[in-house]
């Protein structure tokens, strides 16, 4: 096993430094440790770090390079021997031994720090080299204004992203419609109504929808939600009287995958509402009550306007979960793109597409499968827009009473 | 002054008991707002309780499997030819073999027992034994070979038509058209049932077992996918943890306000935002792609995994050290210490308990998510091998557990989705006892300034 032997062997390589360091320094304080500037443990630390986190750093880039063996291992082991005996020279009775390992550690900490900026990066770059490549093999305006969705490994595919959209849009607004009212409202009563009692028991009540894996909300739409659904609007339902044959004809459709993604934003909506709502300054509404208001004449005429912006922003947050949203839509919303204005059909979305295109056994290079990479972009920027702008009003009205 | 009373346009009340048609409307606003408000949280509340009783109801017979205690006389003449218990000699008897033998076995016990069926020949116990069971006994007999010539009581997995029978899922009006089964095979199994032969037993295989091929869904097991889930939570607790609070550290404690900062700040605010899904793009491209690791391993699941969570774990991290108040860092540095050792002598000690409690609930949500293992290739294939040792679990081929719930939920056989709903409930299992240590360790270690 490459890995593991590389890994005893920085090992062995920081050991080693650790003692040689320490050794050296003891050796120059000459027994009397009070004479060094930084405590032995410092110089062999800097040693350590040396001798492994150049080499540790150098075999990674190398194994991610693919290069052979022997030039990893001799790699490795040169820079690691470079860094121990260089450092070991520093090591002295002045030496400021910590200030050095506290430099390192520092770096250390700007470097994890930044893997958020290198994750960004990569995401980016992964997306747009795949989109610019899928852009070669079909014409923009097609992607962007084609209507229809027609993939076939065979060739001669239609990739209009229009279907794939309307689908996400139409589901994720009866998801809002869902979530939002029940959201707002719970939040409402959870933090002007609720006793502490109450609050205490309800509130993480609630939560427990929001740790609900989404695979849990997606079998529960595909298997619970599609067939209750059919059994009311499909054909053999109540209501197939009022529409030829019923509106709705297989479990699948944007109906039940907008309901069941409902229930999971409900916490979302009303975890963020309720923030808003309390940061609400306590003055507006006892001003209110001293005019004689009613509390829900305080709440919608003074409190909501005043949280209005706040719960715009929370709504934003919320679309853009219910857009980015994938396991509900893959096993609840149908696998057909269509155009149409009937909730109770199936429809497809852009996250569900991502998925369908680069599960199957396609190549990577057919237009058929790079254009989930340009699915994926537009996915990033829509849904990157929308929190930048949320994230954005609800700061704004933070401000506004602090 | 005016002559006019404002009071002469309207009566006045004579008293503040009286409710005017008025007060009254703004009451009944009043009580109308306040139902609303509890109708909402009765509803959300309801969603939860139907959710959860699904899960349960459709989960809890995956936890039960039917099987037929037959005993099967392992016919010398048949396994082993030559005689000599050799087992290289006694490997040569394939399936084929046994199958047979465990039919004739099921049919002397029906004899046996005295039950009357038309069902009189060996090959039409076919539908109610699993067509695994022939391999299961092939294995015993290959690791016990003194058991060729005798008669064994094995305990046989019973088919998952007999199964669903027997669970309610499959109803004698159906069978008309299902090749696999047929009325007479249900009489007969309910007479097996009422025998003694047929019985169900806790399904040990379901919860360790590994998952099987789209005819046996009575073998299925979420074990190895468990594996598969440990090993990218190793990897996702090795990485995101030190990185977290690497990064967290240098926020919080020692980043200048500049530029710089900011930008990080940024973008770990947004990629907290990003669609899973981004994320399975991410590690398709960058891990797969690019560095060449390889497809479908907790390995790299775990890198997509720590990603995604990072931005979570840095968040709490934050907060947690934010938590600890400036004081202790002032008396550290008070007596010498370094900016470097105040913090990590005095300020990370302290915030330890946050900074653990929010990790379990980042691996928590790490442990459900799902769409970005679809598109490194966690699923769409049969995860039955358990890795050759500790280091092999990583790079090779496995599933992990809500990958395999999805799996099951495409299958067509709907054998299968009580093993889907059953996987669901071991997922919450973990899910909440994860969240469970993270309170307790909130409530045991909690400190108030």
């Amino acid at each position: 096993m490459e890995v593991l032997w590389i890994g005893a062997l920085l090992a062995a390589l920081a050991l080693g430094g650790f003692l040689a360091g320490r050794f050296r320094a003891l050796k120059a304080a000459g027994g009397d440790t009070r004479v060094l500037h930084s405590v032995p443990n410092y110089s062999g630390t800097l040693v350590a770090l040396s001798a492994a986190l150049p080499a540790f750093a150098l075999s990674i880039l190398l194994a991610a390079f693919g290069v052979a063996p022997a030039v990893l291992w001799g790699a490795t082991i040169l820079a690691g021997v470079i860094g121990f005996a260089l450092s070991l020279r520093l090591i002295g009775r002045d030496f400021r031994a910590r200030n050095a390992v506290e430099a390192v550690i520092k770096g250390l900490l700007i470097a994890a720090a930044s893997l958020a900026i290198l994750t960004t990066l990569g995401i980016v770059l992964s997306l747009v080299f795949n989109t610019i490549e899928f852009f070669r093999l079909y014409p923009l305006t097609k992607f962007f204004f084609g209507t229809e969705w027609t993939p076939s490994f065979g060739g001669g595919s239609e990739l209009g992203i229009l279907p794939l959209l309307w689908g996400t849009l139409y589901i994720s607004f009866v998801a809002l419609a869902v979530a939002v009212p029940i959201g707002l409202f719970a939040a409402i009563y959870l933090s002007e109504y609720a006793s502490r009692t109450v609050r205490g028991a309800v509130k993480p009540l609630l939560e427990v929808l929001a740790g609900i894996p989404t695979i849990v909300y997606g079998l529960f739409a595909l298997l619970t939600v599609g067939p209750f659904l059919l059994s009311i609007f499909g054909p053999k339902g109540p209501t197939a009287a009022f529409a030829d044959g019923g509106w709705m004809h297989a479990g699948t459709a944007v109906m039940t995958a907008g309901l069941v993604m409902g229930i999971m934003l409900i916490p979302f909506v009303s975890s963020l509402s309720d923030d808003i709502i309390n940061a609400v300054p306590q003055a507006l509404r006892d001003g209110s009550y001293g005019l004689g208001a009613t509390k829900s004449e305080t709440i919608r005429q003074v409190v909501m306007p005043a949280a209005l912006p706040g719960i715009v922003g929370a709504i934003l947050l919320a679309a853009s979960r219910a857009i980015g949203e994938t396991m509900i839509v893959v096993l609840g919303a149908g696998a057909a793109a269509r155009l149409s204005l009937n909730p109770f059909d199936a429809m497809t979305t852009v996250t569900a597409k991502i998925v369908s295109q680069l599960t199957g056994d396609a190549d990577f290079a057919s237009p058929e499968a790079l254009v989930a990479f340009s699915l994926g972009m537009t996915l990033f920027v829509v849904t990157l827009g929308l929190n930048i702008f949320a994230l954005y009003i609800v700061r704004k009205y933070r401000e506004q009473y602090e | 002054m005016s002559d006019a009373s404002p009071n002469t346009a309207r009566p006045v009340s004579r008293s503040l008991h009286h409710v005017d048609a008025r007060t009254k409307r703004r009451n009944a606003a009043e009580t109308r707002f306040k139902a609303l408000g509890i109708g909402a949280i009765a509803v959300g509340i309801t969603f939860l309780v139907i959710l959860l009783s699904t899960i349960f109801m459709n989960g809890a017979s995956a936890f039960e499997q039917s099987f037929l205690r037959v005993p099967v006389h392992l016919d010398a003449a048949k396994l082993d030819k030559k005689g000599n218990r050799d087992p290289a000699d006694l490997k040569k008897a394939t399936t084929f073999t046994y199958a047979p033998l465990i039919q004739q076995g099921l049919l002397d016990a029906v004899q046996k027992a005295g039950i009357e069926t038309p069902l009189t020949k060996s090959g039409d116990m076919k539908n109610l034994i699993s067509s695994s069971a022939a391999a299961q006994l092939r294995d015993r007999v290959l690791a016990n070979p003194d058991l060729v010539g005798q008669t064994v009581t094995a305990e046989i997995l019973a088919s998952s038509r007999v199964d669903g029978y027997l669970k309610g899922r499959v109803k004698r009006d159906q069978v008309a058209q299902d090749k696999n089964i047929s009325v007479e095979q249900l009489d007969l199994a309910d007479a097996l049932l009422k025998a003694g032969i047929l019985h169900k037993s806790f399904n040990w295989d379901f919860i360790f077992g590994a998952d099987a091929s789209d005819s046996r869904a009575e073998q299925a097991g979420i074990g190895i996918a468990m594996l598969g889930s440990f090993y990218m939570m190793l990897v996702v607790l090795v990485l995101s943890l030190p990185i977290g609070v690497a990064a967290s550290i240098y926020l919080e404690e020692f980043a200048p306000k500049n530029r710089f900062t900011d930008l990080i700040e940024v973008n770990i605010s947004n990629l907290a935002a990003v669609p899973s899904i981004v994320f399975g793009i991410l590690g398709l491209a960058i891990f797969i792609q690019f560095a060449h690791l390889p497809q479908s391993a907790p390995l790299v699941g775990g890198l997509v995994l720590t990603l995604m969570t990072l931005p979570t774990i840095i968040i709490s991290t934050r907060a947690a050290l934010k938590a600890v108040p400036p004081s202790i860092r002032d008396a550290a540095l008070g007596v010498g210490a370094s900016k470097m050792q105040a913090v990590f002598h005095h300020v990370l000690p302290l915030a330890m308990p946050g900074i653990l409690t929010g990790t379990i609930i980042g691996l928590a949500q790490a442990l459900g998510e799902t769409a970005p293992l679809l598109l490194i290739g966690m699923v769409g294939f049969i995860a039955t091998n358990t890795p050759d040792g500790f280091w092999d679990g990583f790079v090779s081929p496995n599933s992990a557990m809500p990958a395999q719930i999805y799996e099951w939920a495409k299958r067509a056989d709907p054998a299968f989705y009580e093993r889907a709903w059953g996987g669901i409930i071991i997922l919450l299992v973990f899910l909440l006892g994860m969240n469970i240590i993270a309170v307790v360790l909130r409530r045991k270690f909690e400190r108030r300034w």
